[in-house]
């Protein structure tokens, strides 16, 4: 479990961190969303215990960060922004000693180095010397020490950066497969992510909680939520049959592919009449699709109004 | 293994993991061999003693020592190591103290390796080995002081040149204030005891009389104390960028 109480962080008169409070529950996974600079990595500092909190506290599996911080940390596991490590040691020393400083012993040290490599892949660079690797290659090298000691907490600070597609798909995978039983956070710039791995997410900019909620609510804020998009072969034929659907509130169409996008009436859904007044047209029809929602709409509008009132206050 | 035990040694590890070691080594000794039979006159002095040796040793010092410890903190943080290593269920005393002794015992391995000059006059002459071995304990107690002055001021910045210069101004300061150019200045202008707090804080007061095979405590709880204090401000400096 991870818990902060109104943790702030402030720098002369600058507010890194203002007033966050939150809980994290074993079984689920946060994700933490913001504008670079919104203060996500420093929150996850203090909660990991690399920075003093200006004022406000954090807890880790129930221990207190500034009071029991070795408690804490045993029981955490946290990747820091950038995935340091240190360049002249070969992967396998590195994990060695991350080993060794948690306090692996015997079978269950080989057992939990052999665990972590094997998730992570990394068989083929055990013996290379970490600066000589890739920047995926570093990264997932940083994930493994974090999970090496199997941490009932994890804090990961954008653990697919710098991944191609296939290396963040895995990376998100063994995030799920971890999200039973443990308590995760990780921050993102990725929204399809959120969607891939987070059951909840919180959005900050300029150190404060903006939005707090599932994927799912967040994107019901969207716009585009229960929208309903098409392509037509006849443009204007199908506009004439939307026109006559009466829960939509408005029509947009997308310049570069004819994208028809219509947003209904607050609290309506349209998709049935829009296929009944189509089809009582006989507009021929080459995709249609019910919107979910779209995060990354929402995300702006979340943060940059938030960025509006900075300015004017 | 506890912490520190852990930590010693992944760091003394990585200074052979480097081509840092190697070069340190090679060029002290080169250094204090051509001291000791340029400068100190070794084979002139007909004497079968290591004084011209141990005399060079605070020079010598004055630019290796913070040559090792710039990197100690400053490069911590520069890579962000630092980051990984204080959210490690360790205890800032672990880590500080871990570094610390890697890097002495790395200058210790440094200096055991001048051992041919300490056979060479057992073999030209009979030595007072007593002595000998008392300035060889001096010696590696006064890099230990530097070490620890060096760790501090590493911790205070992420540049690793500024850590050197700091390093280097401030042992220096601190060699000067023993030496007889200083003292006979301050001995026109102050009493003796103000003169002799001066020559009290120097390092080469201390290591001059231990070179003379004088093992004194108070020359022991000098360097004890140069470094305790030292390193425990190397933790408070860390502490406070903690919490900057």
């Amino acid at each position: 479990m991870i818990e902060t109480r109104q943790i702030t962080k402030r720098y002369g008169s600058f507010t890194a961190v203002d007033a966050i409070s939150f809980k994290v529950e074993p079984g689920q996974v946060l994700g933490f969303l913001g504008p670079n600079g919104a203060g996500k990595s420093t929150t996850m500092k203090m909660v990991a215990g690399f920075l003093a909190p200006t004022s406000g506290s954090a807890s880790v599996a129930g221990y207190d960060v500034q009071t029991h911080p070795l408690e804490a940390k045993r029981a955490l596991g946290y990747l820091p922004e950038g995935a340091p490590s240190y360049g002249e040691m070969a992967v396998r020393e590195f994990l060695g000693f991350i080993a060794d400083v948690r306090g692996l012993r015997g079978e269950q040290r080989y057992q939990r180095i052999d665990d972590a490599v094997g998730r992570l892949h990394l068989e083929r660079v055990l013996e290379q010397p970490i600066d000589t690797l890739s920047k995926g290659f570093k990264r997932r090298v940083g994930l493994a020490g974090a999970i090496l000691h199997d941490p009932k907490v994890l804090i990961l600070d954008e653990p697919t950066d710098g991944l191609d597609p296939n290396q963040k798909q895995e990376v998100r995978t063994l995030i799920n497969s971890m999200a039973r039983d443990k308590t995760i956070i990780i921050s993102t710039h990725l929204l399809e992510e959120v969607h891939a791995v987070c059951s909840r997410a919180i959005i900050i900019a300029a150190g404060r909680i903006l939005a707090d909620a599932t994927p799912a609510e967040l994107e019901a804020r969207s716009r585009y939520h229960q929208a309903v998009s098409l392509t037509a072969t006849n443009l204007q034929q199908a506009k004439e049959a939307l026109a006559r659907v009466a829960d939509i509130a408005a029509i947009e169409v997308d310049p570069q592919d004819n994208r028809i996008t219509a947003f209904p009436k607050p609290g309506r859904a349209i998709f049935a009449a829009v296929g009944d007044a189509l089809k009582a047209q006989g507009v021929v029809v080459r995709e249609l699709a019910l919107e979910a929602g779209r995060l990354d709409e929402v995300f702006r509008t979340i943060t940059q109004g938030a960025a509006g009132q900075e300015a004017r206050t | 293994m506890n912490g520190t035990m852990t930590i010693f040694k992944r760091e003394l590890h990585s200074y052979f993991a480097t081509p840092v070691a190697y070069v340190f080594i090679v060029i002290f000794l080169l250094l204090s061999g051509a001291f000791t039979f340029y400068l100190g006159n070794f084979y002139e002095r007909g004497q079968a003693d290591l004084q011209p040796f141990f005399n060079f040793h605070p020079w010598l010092y004055l630019f290796l020592v913070p040559a090792v410890s710039m990197r100690l903190w400053a490069e911590e943080r520069k890579s962000g190591t630092i980051e990984l290593l204080l959210t490690l269920p360790v205890t800032m005393w672990q880590a500080v103290l871990g570094k610390f002794i890697a890097a002495w015992a790395f200058i210790g391995i440094a200096l055991a390796l001048t051992f041919p000059i300490w056979l060479t006059v057992n073999y030209l002459g009979s030595p007072d080995n007593g002595v000998i071995f008392a300035s060889y304990l001096g010696s590696l107690m006064m890099a230990g002081a530097f070490l620890a002055i060096g760790s501090c001021l590493s911790a205070s910045t992420r540049n690793q040149v500024v850590a050197f210069i700091l390093t280097v101004v401030t042992c220096f300061l601190l060699l000067l204030a023993g030496f007889p150019l200083v003292l006979d200045f301050f001995h026109a202008i102050a009493p003796q005891a103000v003169v002799d707090a001066i020559a009290g804080l120097s390092f080469l007061t201390h290591f001059a009389s231990i070179s003379k095979g004088v093992i004194d405590l108070r020359d022991l709880i000098y360097f004890v104390l140069m470094i305790g204090v030292w390193l425990y401000a190397t933790a408070v400096v860390i502490d406070m960028k903690k919490a900057a």
